[in-house]
């Protein structure tokens, strides 16, 4: 039996872990990271790097692992992703690398995520350093890198490896995009992030914070002025979406990108210890069912919140969000309020937050698709008593970058137009990630960004 | 980083920073802002570029102590110290044409956004009145800034001491009903007095354009923690102001989301909350 069972991964309990900040999922130790190797089959023609988006060779840092050889195992993972202690936390590996494996056929597949974590913080906390052995040769060009989330770091990476000098502008106070502002320090700690991005810095990636792209400077002023021969846009999906319904702009709505903003990037969960204040209710709506909602919802429950909705308009089965934290929010005391939608937000009269009336949903035909849409219920409508709401029903791009280069082409709903490999428009500009998919997963972001440098190196080397 | 070149004590609380910024000096226009960020555990905030030297790389902020942050940056940061984060610059330049005659009110400190976009509408041949009012003479600030890019400069404060007693709204209606004709009317200042000088204006149809200072924490768009009502839509202030036709801004919710961390406010950061004014 044991051969077809992954070994389980600690966790802090739910009633404990609801109440601090501190990572939820504690990691392998070194015997069970072993065991877990030893049961990958080395295939031959491995589908599990089919399913990797920046194609990690999975089966040979697994086989290093089954032979203790930690070193080795560190060095082919960063090979192909600078961020492996990310990557083994917050990939939905269940859709990629697991999803391919020929274990999870007949049992469990090989828990290549949680191999992938305890192999780069095995390699931080004993302090093994790789990046800087790999460096080429130098090309003597200058790559800008806009965005410092995923797809940036990697594309980075990348280029710092094949020798160009690459300058990276963030808009924030701090590298990481969302990594950063977004993910809660109990899915990824940011110390984690940060000696991700140190390690780039050791490549010789130089980052400017407090530069956004649009008013500090424009594309065409780093290809013109700055001397950049090539430029790589990873901004991402930084606009909030709001519903547009009566009462968003009571006290105490909030989209998921402020919220989580000021507890992550601006450590509002220190408050007042640090500056940033903000703001929870006894009773939480969350609106939607990604992960960014799971997120906010667990973020409420950490802050102090004694009851908090999942409020989503479809079923259990549509939920975007990964069943690992639906489950995890669930054990938490999360209560998912399936098949309802939001109409309007009622409040007092000093314009706060005091109720949410929400409507009954049922699941109708399939539309085109296939995907059951859903269709209100006639007179359901109901008060949930809350005093807090925050708006998770996605993003979209930020304007500001085709207000300044107009002659970027975007579709219509704002994103970047870009081929297979990243170009854009714009001879010698790139871009890749949320910015030109739409939101995605970091994952994702970080092929684009893998790709993209591809790309730019082949250009650079005919230009 | 930026570092503190020159640090002014304008009036009771109110602070004239010159900071290095050179890529900001470079690009700003008036009626942009910046964000900033004092130290590790600062929040950050807003704050408009009341002046700037694109040769010396410089921009001027105006401090009033009212919080947390302004205090500890205003009482403990010196000439050489350095201001960990400077983001900018930020929000939609005003817009600049020749409209003929115009009239530039400022409140308070408000004065200070208000100077470089009276200069920037002299520059360009328009009739500049300048209306500046205070409490009192003792906090009244930018006066001389202001009579050299005004045409007429009036000053009022509330108890008299200095100028006209009264509020700007006084001389700006006392302006309207004599016939005076106005083109454009701007108005800066605490969201009292900019309502008050749209609805002094709002009968005459004279177009009339505030600068609003809403609540923000990246400034670049990303959170809509500075959204505002203005007309039929919801507006982000960061990206798509901060001016806004103050005749469609609703500053009845601005108000209200001005109020959202009154309570967290009042809080001393620094003492860690364990001292007194946490128990009250």
């Amino acid at each position: 039996m044991r051969g077809g069972m992954r070994n389980p991964m600690p966790e802090q309990p739910a009633d404990i872990r609801n109440k601090n900040f501190e990572e939820v999922a504690l990691g392998y130790d070194m015997a069970t990271a072993i065991d877990e190797a030893q049961r990958c089959l080395n295939c031959p023609k491995p589908r599990c790097v089919e399913g990797c988006p920046v194609n990690v060779e999975i089966p040979a840092f697994i086989q290093a692992i089954a032979q203790s050889k930690l070193n080795e195992a560190i060095t082919i993972l960063k090979r192909k992703n600078s961020l492996p202690a990310v990557c083994g936390r917050v990939c939905p590996q269940e859709n990629q690398c697991e999803s391919k494996c020929v274990l999870g056929i007949k049992g469990e597949s090989v828990a290549i995520g949680r191999l992938e974590r305890f192999v780069a913080d095995y390699a931080r906390e004993q302090g093994i350093d790789i990046t800087k052995t790999d460096i080429d040769s130098s090309k003597d060009k200058k790559i800008a890198i806009v965005g410092s989330g995923p797809s940036g770091l990697t594309a980075a990476g990348d280029l710092a490896k094949m020798g160009y000098d690459v300058t990276m502008y963030e808009a924030l106070h701090a590298p990481g995009g969302v990594l950063m502002y977004g993910i809660p320090q109990f899915r990824l700690p940011k110390e984690i992030v940060k000696h991700e991005i140190d390690a780039l810095k050791d490549l010789g990636v130089k980052i400017i914070p407090n530069a956004v792209i649009g008013r500090t400077f424009t594309i065409k002023e780093l290809m013109d002025e700055e001397g950049f021969s090539a430029v790589y846009v990873g901004t991402g999906a930084g606009l909030p979406h709001f519903m547009h319904i009566d009462g968003e702009n009571l006290n105490g709505v909030y989209s998921a990108n402020e919220f989580l903003t000021r507890v992550n990037l601006m450590r509002a969960y220190q408050f007042p210890n640090v500056a940033t204040p903000v703001y929870v209710g006894k009773n939480v709506a969350v609106v939607g069912a990604g992960n960014v909602a799971m997120d906010a919802a667990r973020t409420a429950k950490r802050l102090g919140a004694e009851q908090v909705y999942i409020v989503y308009r479809r079923s259990e089965d549509e939920m975007p969000a990964r069943k690992e934290e639906i489950g995890h929010a669930k054990e938490e005391g999360i209560e998912l309020r399936l098949l309802n939608n939001p109409t309007r937000i009622l409040g007092n009269d000093k314009g706060w937050v005091n109720g949410m009336e929400c409507v009954k949903m049922e699941l109708g035909e399939p539309d085109a698709s296939g995907r059951r849409s859903p269709v209100e219920i006639k007179g359901s409508e109901y008060v949930l008593d809350v005093d807090m709401v925050v708006m998770a029903i996605g993003q979209g791009p930020n304007p500001l970058l085709k207000q300044t280069t107009p002659e970027l082409e975007t579709n219509k709903r704002g994103n970047i137009v870009a081929n297979e490999e990243g170009a854009t428009s714009i001879p010698g500009v790139f871009a890749g990630g949320d910015i030109v998919t739409g939101a995605a997963t970091v994952i994702s972001a970080m092929g684009a960004g893998k790709k993209a440098a591809l790309a730019i190196d082949e250009y650079l080397s005919k230009h | 980083m930026a570092k503190i070149l020159v640090k002014n004590n304008l009036a009771p609380a109110v602070y004239e920073f010159i900071i290095e910024a050179p890529m900001i000096a470079h690009k700003c226009q008036p009626g942009q802002f910046v964000m900033i960020r004092t130290d590790e555990n600062s929040e950050r905030i807003p704050l408009t570029i009341a002046d700037f030297d694109r040769e010396k790389g410089t921009i001027t902020l105006i401090v009033q102590t009212v919080g947390n942050t302004t205090t500890h940056l205003c009482e403990t940061f010196i000439v050489g110290d350095e201001i960990l984060d400077v983001l900018g610059p930020l929000g939609m330049p005003s817009h600049m044409s020749k409209f003929g005659t115009v009239v530039c009110v400022g409140g308070g400190i408000g004065v200070a956004p208000v100077y470089p976009i009276a200069r920037a509408y002299h520059k360009l041949g328009n009739k500049v009145i300048s209306i500046i009012g205070a409490r009192n003479k003792d906090l009244i600030i930018f006066k001389e800034k202001m009579e050299a890019v005004s045409d007429e400069l009036i000053i009022t404060t509330d108890d008299g001491s200095a100028g006209q007693k009264g509020f700007v709204t006084d001389s700006l209606k006392a302006m309207l009903e004599a016939g005076e004709k106005i083109d454009l009317v701007l108005a800066i200042g605490p969201v009292i007095m900019m309502k008050n000088v749209a609805e002094t204006t709002r009968p005459y149809g004279t177009p009339t354009t505030a600068s609003l200072n809403t609540i923000m924490v990246d400034g670049t768009g990303m959170c809509g923690g500075c959204r505002v009502r203005v007309g039929d839509e919801n507006k982000f202030a960061c990206v798509d102001g901060p001016e806004f036709d103050a005749h469609l801004v609703d500053f009845a919710n601005l108000v209200q989301r001005q109020q959202m961390y009154k309570g967290q406010e009042m809080l001393e950061y620094s003492c860690g909350g364990h001292c007194k004014c946490v128990e009250e």
